[in-house]
């Protein structure tokens, strides 16, 4: 295989707080080719936005505490001086956030902030800066765009804002974009809008895309492998289709048996997973998962899983200490609509030891509500 | 309609065959005003203009549709947060758009609501067990102070809290747990509706899941009529048996959860549907077809059918004349006077069809 774009290998950054430190990201490692996308999934606080913006250096100034290597094109970005990093950023790695209007300046013309940035890393004249404005906006497709080079953010609808912010991040052609929830203060007719635009740009530029979402469905129509990220670890790799027809993590699974499906209909059964996600300060032992898995056994408290191949498939890692063979019997009866305790007893795994996180209370059984009946005449 | 779930509803007083709420030409107007002191009408944004629906007694209605398209200002209109610019709502038969004083309090106790933002929609300074009785102390029930207290720590165990953490603070809690507290609260009264407005878009995907599930698990012990808002499509799917889609303060298509996601005849629903990332990269649509531009200001609609601008489908006509709204035969009603085939549906990659 030839070397990957990006290879991030075990980067650590910690945030020291006044309540501690904070283990933002805990030692992860993994790779982008060029050309391909890779979608990192995570709830909130799982240190998916954290290890991007690492990437860029954009943690320095926060006093992160970094260590591990991401290697870009085999230089080592976590040592490089910031004035070499500086020409890095946005120019062979750029970067997309969320909210399309806070990252644009309500003072300045969306043309005049885009002329800036190519003036940034280019020795051109002003009008030339100009004309590539424009030919950018144009390219992201945004309608008449030598007229909108002169609007200002607030003229720009939701989904233009984010175009022109894609504009601006393409202007010296990176080989890696970074988006980070690209989509996800959009509405949903609009979303399909930019994912496409990312699709083509990605064709059209041969760029890679690292694509950062909590948004299943995102980053199975744009990925081509997907990282799942828990409170600061990836706890599983595979390639898209794999992730999605055999996942081996159970945070994975409690993940994909979350979320409603389009064509699910009323009868479908969501199988939530108990608890909330862990502080980054009190991380759990062991197995950071350990205190809301419904697989969990005694020594998963202590051991600290490493993410390890899966069997037969070279490509899929999952940091899971139960056996792979127990997990796939264990997905297999999880696919046939099995609750997570039935699936358990059907391969004879016993159940966790008791844990608050786990019990977090059912609603009540069926029957008479145990409420107050206010007596209510009008 | 039969994907309504038999509930364990106390028979419902006489004539339980009419619906719980009737909207009619609901219409609610922002006025748009210019100058500082002397502020001159300039227009208005077009929040609600002429929504016609029932909500039938135990059935969950959903309402989909994009910023902006008026389905939270349906909703605070339903509950006379907001004066309506026309139309009526009738709750019970009684149209309470003109309502006052102790009719209009007496009517509230009725509904009850659960707003998105579980961090803002809670006192930080008021204990938990404050928040989830202030719907007593409003309404004056339950004076003594245990019995009181018993009420709400019952409550509390019924969605799914620790009755003893009756005294802590919002801040204590997590979003899914606050989102719970929300519930209680709204439950205090034993309302017999509920709206729900977004109650699930600001939680994490293993969060929002338990929340649903709360909802549901209520809905089927209390008999609840629930009125469901959100923009997540499969969400909508799964809570609700009819489902309302709104564009630009009007509802486009309204008709049983099946029939709509199946067969979307409305070239909007179609648009919506195939716009929703599916969570299957066997499904992947490699070239749908995406609906251009974005929605136009409400201030200033389109004139007759509201998505003439963006529709692939649009002809003369529906710049000239507004389709109404009506059955279109495969078990939804929609408005359109070109509305979408069988072929169509399979063409733009609509993938919510079973």
């Amino acid at each position: 295989m030839t070397e990957p774009l990006l290879r991030v290998e075990d980067l650590h950054v910690e945030f020291v707080t006044e309540d501690g430190v904070v283990h933002a990201v805990d030692g992860i490692t993994y790779e982008v080719a060029a050309g391909r996308t890779l979608g990192i999934v995570g709830e909130s606080g799982s240190g998916k936005t954290v290890a991007s913006m690492t990437t860029l250096g954009l943690t320095r100034s926060q006093g992160a505490r970094v260590s591990g290597r991401i290697l870009f094109e085999g230089r080592d970005l976590v040592a490089l001086p910031e004035a070499e990093l500086r020409a890095v950023r946005g120019n062979e790695i750029a970067m997309v956030f969320q909210d399309p209007l806070s990252s644009l300046h309500p003072f300045f013309k969306v043309g005049w902030q885009l002329v800036e940035a190519v003036k940034a890393h280019r020795d051109v004249s002003k009008a030339a800066a100009r004309e590539r404005a424009i030919e950018l906006l144009g390219l992201v497709g945004i309608p008449d765009p030598d007229r909108r080079v002169d609007s200002y953010p607030h003229e720009f609808s939701g989904g233009m804002r984010q175009r022109a912010m894609i504009a601006m991040a393409l202007v010296n052609e990176p080989k890696l974009l970074i988006a980070d929830e690209p989509t996800t203060a959009l509405d949903v007719t609009v979303q399909a809008q930019i994912l496409a635009l990312l699709e083509r740009l990605q064709r059209e530029l041969g760029m890679a895309i690292v694509i950062i979402t909590h948004d299943l469905g995102v980053v199975a129509e744009m990925a081509d492998d997907i990282a799942v990220m828990y409170a600061g670890r990836i706890v599983e790799t595979a390639s898209a289709r794999h992730m999605f027809a055999s996942p081996e993590h159970p945070y994975t699974w409690g993940l994909l048996k979350s979320i409603p499906h389009l064509a699910g209909g009323r009868e479908e059964e969501l199988t939530p997973i108990p608890g909330t996600p862990p502080s980054l300060i009190h991380r759990p032992s062991g197995c950071h998962f350990h205190p809301r898995c419904p697989y969990a056994q005694p020594d998963h408290a202590r051991i600290d899983p490493q993410l390890e191949p899966v069997a037969d498939e070279p490509h899929h890692h999952a940091a899971c200490l139960l056996e792979s063979q127990l997990r796939r019997r264990l997905w297999a009866e999880l696919g046939s609509g099995c609750t997570p305790e039935q699936a358990r007893e059907a391969v004879g795994l016993p159940a966790p030891p008791p844990h608050p996180e786990r019990h977090a209370p059912a609603a009540t059984a069926a029957g008479e509500p145990s409420g107050p009946v206010p007596e209510v005449g009008l | 309609m039969s994907a309504i779930e038999p509930v364990s509803q106390p028979a419902p007083s006489p004539g339980s065959a009419e619906p719980l709420v009737q909207v009619r030409g609901l219409v609610k107007h922002f006025p748009l005003t210019r100058g500082l002191l002397i502020q001159r009408k300039v227009g208005a944004v077009q929040a609600v203009d002429g929504v016609s629906f029932d909500v039938r007694r135990g059935e969950t209605l959903g309402i989909v549709g994009e910023t902006g398209c008026g389905k939270s200002t349906t909703a605070r209109l339903i509950m006379r947060l907001l004066d309506p610019t026309a139309g009526e709502v009738r709750f019970e038969g009684q149209d309470i758009t003109a309502l006052t004083g102790s009719r209009l309090k007496a009517i509230r106790r009725e509904m009850q609501m659960i707003f998105q933002d579980p961090y803002s929609s809670l006192n930080p300074r008021k204990t938990i067990g404050a928040t989830i009785a202030q719907p007593f102390v409003i309404h004056g029930l339950l004076e003594g102070k245990d019995e009181r207290k018993r009420a709400v720590q019952e409550l509390m165990e019924t969605v799914g809290l620790n009755p003893e953490h009756y005294n802590r603070y919002p801040h204590e809690f997590s979003g899914g747990q606050r989102q719970r507290i929300g519930v209680a609260r709204a439950l205090a009264l034993k309302p017999k509706l509920l709206i729900a407005d977004e109650p699930v878009s600001a939680l994490d995907v293993s969060i929002q899941a338990q929340v649903l599930n709360l909802l549901r698990d209520m809905q089927r012990q209390l008999g609840l009529t629930l009125v469901f808002i959100a923009h997540d499509l499969s969400v909508v799917r799964h809570m609700c048996d009819r489902v309302a889609v709104m564009y630009l303060g009007r509802i486009v298509e309204i008709g049983p959860g099946d029939a709509l996601y199946d067969f979307p005849r409305h070239p909007y629903t179609g648009a919506l549907l195939s716009a929703v990332p599916v969570a299957d990269p066997t499904l992947r649509a490699d070239d749908r077809e995406l609906l251009s531009g974005d929605v136009p200001s409400p201030a200033n609609p389109p004139k007759a059918c509201r998505f003439h601008t963006r529709c692939p489908k649009a002809q003369e006509l529906c710049s000239i004349e507004d389709p109404p709204l009506e059955d279109k035969g495969t078990g939804t009603e929609a408005a359109c006077h070109f509305p979408l085939s069988r072929e169509e549906v399979a063409e733009i990659g609509v993938r919510s069809a079973r």
